[in-house]
């Protein structure tokens, strides 16, 4: 009680001096002769006080829960999702889910198909999927795709969702059920926590920060995040994603196609080589006619597309009993053939030629792509509902989003339940967090929190708090560089390192960690903090690999690991050459600045600003060497 | 959940569920009617008078074999919706997608 008032006034008074400090520097202090490296400061500055709100706005509700009784006759299935991980690992989370106490069905979902996954599941008693028939030549969606594969195959009222190397507490149904008493419910998320990591964790994995506090204070919102794994879902919360996406998605398919259809067609009849094409082609554009006309009375989306389906394997029959009848032609030219006019070929026959895609009517691509949008069954996809989301490389936001902006609830349950493996190398764990990056950044860009239908105020800007924090790559080059420029060439971003400046930023800068301290409540978060500056160069590829992929389609970017084992004994420099560069830059700005003080050309009080920065960033951006140099935790045999 | 089922005159196939359409019958309804389409059953009407309960993994097995059956160059059409049913399509806006026909006999007049 008394700390979370103290924590609130430390809040509130980081917010006000912040403010005072950040008006003071964009109205009183900016060296605008200098303008091309005071702005970007300035800009950066304002952009921290901005992350310093949201982290406020986060932590000023934060909710701790109980642990309420689980309901006595919940159905529940367990799925293990898997693609190629190595199968005693999945094993070994299997035997643990299936040793889970609460009544409930195991799955092991294996999207690498691999047989010797399915003996060993069959032999630890547990369940078994892969993807379905459908799936074939169809987008996979990835985890997203592989676990609305599993949905249909089962029918528990809640899913947990481990990923496959998250071996759970026999205790973690038991423990999170009762959370689902609330029936707007539809997500417990507990803790990701990783068993081969050590105090150090040179690799930054354990997320103390987030999984305690963040998550604890979104969670007061009604925000707690979904991450993927260690969560318990609601299955009919699910569906009724799926079932709410596939009509926005077929109504705007439908409506969409038929106000270009008609054009489309026209096109096509002027380029038809021959009769029977023209023909075909008119009774499509009848059909489109007859669309358009049934949706204007209100007719239901099937029965407006299927008289175009219709007409499409109307026009379809008509060309292929055309070509039949020119190929036997031919042939009795030739001495073969059939006497088509004694036998002609039936319904059932002209239909299998004309519906496979080598019909004469699948060659005009453009009737061809309309036939697959104008209908109300999502040809493309190989499932029509996506209960989880597939718009982004990390499914699990977009999905809690979804279902936030439709008024279900969220839980975070703050204990650890389940207990993983984090990568143990650097190139695995840059390609992790770059995944991340770009999932957030994607759903930012696709589908904005602060523009999206359903969320309230809190959730917008809870959502919008982690993207805004994925921006911080650009600022961190602006605290890199500016100290630099100074220290080498004298240029001030800043007025003057005066008394002004003191007086506004110390009090700023202490309310700061003192909220910091408070709200963290003596987690471990140096780790973080470091790498949310260090791994800069991850973030602002993921900002332009995400950029370049929603707007201009591009397939996103991925970190090139190191594969062979040769290889992997050096340290992968090459990973990390940005961070390397700024750290020796920074020390020759050091020495720099030390000879032009020594020299008597610069002022003393900015070179001891300017050198307590830099250490700062050396101190933080240190963290990269060791984690080049890391090879996992010492193992147990030795 | 039982499913009774019979030959409409017109070659279509009528597959009547009883009780709760819910998330236990939603794979057996949805495996039902892949094989009759497989088997050449293109023209499926459920008839929906039994369903006493919907959900909306009920909901999904009816859009998911709408699609099994439209692959297959077919149909599925509902008929006979009770209250409780129409409400359900109402809310979830699948009344904009799919249409509820007066009897089974009715269902592909069209067709």
């Amino acid at each position: 009680m008394i700390r979370g008032l103290l924590l609130r006034v430390a809040i509130l008074l980081s917010l006000l001096l912040g403010v005072n400090y950040i008006a003071w520097r964009w109205l009183a202090s900016v060296n605008w002769d200098a303008w091309w490296i005071a702005v970007p400061l300035v800009v950066a500055e304002t952009y921290s006080l901005i992350d310093t709100f949201f982290f406020g706005l986060t932590m000023w509700r934060m909710k701790e829960r109980g642990i309420p009784d689980p309901p006595a006759d919940a159905t529940v299935d367990v799925f293990i999702t898997t693609y190629n991980e190595p199968v005693p690992l999945v094993l070994a989370t299997a035997v643990a889910a299936r040793e889970i106490r609460y009544p409930h069905r195991t799955w092991i979902l294996d999207d690498g198909a691999r047989p010797e996954m399915r003996e060993a599941a069959a032999e630890a008693g547990v369940g078994y999927i892969t993807r379905s028939e459908n799936w074939k030549d169809r987008p996979r969606h990835a985890k997203a795709g592989n676990l609305n594969n599993a949905l249909v195959q089962t029918d528990g009222e809640f899913l947990l969702i481990l990923d496959a190397d998250q071996v759970p507490d026999p205790d973690i149904l038991t423990r999170t059920l009762g959370h689902f008493e609330d029936e707007r419910v539809a997500l417990v998320q507990t803790p990701q926590y990783f068993g081969n990591v050590d105090a150090a964790d040179v690799l930054g994995s354990q997320a103390p920060l987030f999984y305690g506090p963040i998550q604890q204070g979104k969670d007061g919102w009604n925000a707690a995040f979904f991450c993927g794994s260690n969560a318990v879902l609601r299955r009919e919360a699910l569906m009724q994603l799926g079932i709410a996406g596939y009509v926005e998605a077929v109504e705007r398919s439908v409506r969409g196609t038929l106000r270009t259809a008609a054009a489309v067609v026209r096109k096509a009849r002027r380029q038809a080589r021959n009769l029977p094409e023209r023909r075909a082609l008119s009774i499509v554009a009848r059909g489109v006619r007859e669309a358009q006309q049934a949706l204007e009375g209100g007719a239901p989306l099937a029965d407006a597309t299927w008289r175009f389906q219709q007409a499409v394997s109307a026009a379809s029959r008509l060309l292929v009993a055309a070509d039949v009848q020119q190929i036997n032609a031919v042939l009795v030219s030739l001495g073969g053939g059939a006497d088509l006019e004694e036998r002609p070929l039936d319904d059932a026959e002209l239909d299998r030629l004309a519906s496979s895609d080598l019909s004469p009517l699948g060659a005009l691509a453009s009737v061809r792509s309309l036939a697959q949008s104008l209908d109300v069954i999502r040809a493309e996809e190989a499932e029509a509902l996506a209960p989880l989301a597939t718009i982004s490389v990390t499914e699990d936001m977009a999905t809690a989003m979804q279902l936030h902006s439709q008024g279900w609830k969220s839980v975070y349950h703050h204990e650890v339940l389940a207990t993983g493996l984090a990568p143990e190398d650097l190139g695995t764990m840059l390609q992790q967090r770059l995944r991340w990056a770009q999932g957030t950044l994607q759903v930012m860009l696709r589908d904005n929190p602060l523009f999206k239908q359903g969320l309230s105020a809190g959730q917008r800007l809870m959502y919008f708090a982690t993207m805004w924090s994925y921006l911080s790559g650009f600022v961190a080059i602006v605290y890199l560089v500016a100290p630099v420029v100074y220290l080498c060439f004298g240029v001030l971003p800043v007025e003057a390192w005066s008394f002004e400046f003191f007086v506004r930023f110390l009090p700023y800068f202490l309310a700061n960690q003192l909220m910091f301290v408070l709200a963290s409540r003596g987690t471990r978060s140096w780790r973080g903090q470091q790498y949310a500056l260090a791994l800069f160069p991850v973030w602002i590829r993921a900002c332009w690999s995400a950029a370049a992929n929603v707007l201009f389609h591009r397939p996103l970017a991925f970190v090139v690991t190191p594969k062979s084992r040769t290889e992997a004994t050096r340290p992968p420099w090459r990973l990390v050459w940005p961070q390397v560069t700024a750290v020796v830059v920074l020390v020759i700005a050091l020495v720099v600045g030390l000879t032009r003080f020594a020299l008597g050309d610069a002022d003393g009080t900015g070179v001891l600003v300017n050198i307590v920065w830099v250490v700062y960033d050396l101190v933080v951006l240190s963290i990269v060497f060791r984690a080049a140099r890391y090879t996992g935790p010492p193992s147990k045999e030795a | 959940m039982e499913f009774t089922e019979q030959k409409l005159p017109g070659g279509t196939h009528e597959i009547a569920p009883r009780g709760r359409l819910n998330l236990v019958a939603a794979p057996a309804l949805r495996s039902l009617i892949a094989e009759r389409v497989q088997a050449g059953n293109r023209r499926i009407v459920l008839d929906l008078q039994g369903v006493d309960f919907l959900d909306s993994s009920g909901l999904g097995a009816i859009i998911a074999s709408l699609k099994t059956a439209r692959e297959a160059g077919g149909d599925l059409r509902l008929a006979r919706a009770s209250d409780a049913v129409v409400m359900v399509l109402r809310l979830t806006k699948v009344d904009r997608v799919l249409r509820v026909y007066a009897d089974s006999g009715s269902a592909f007049a069209d067709a």
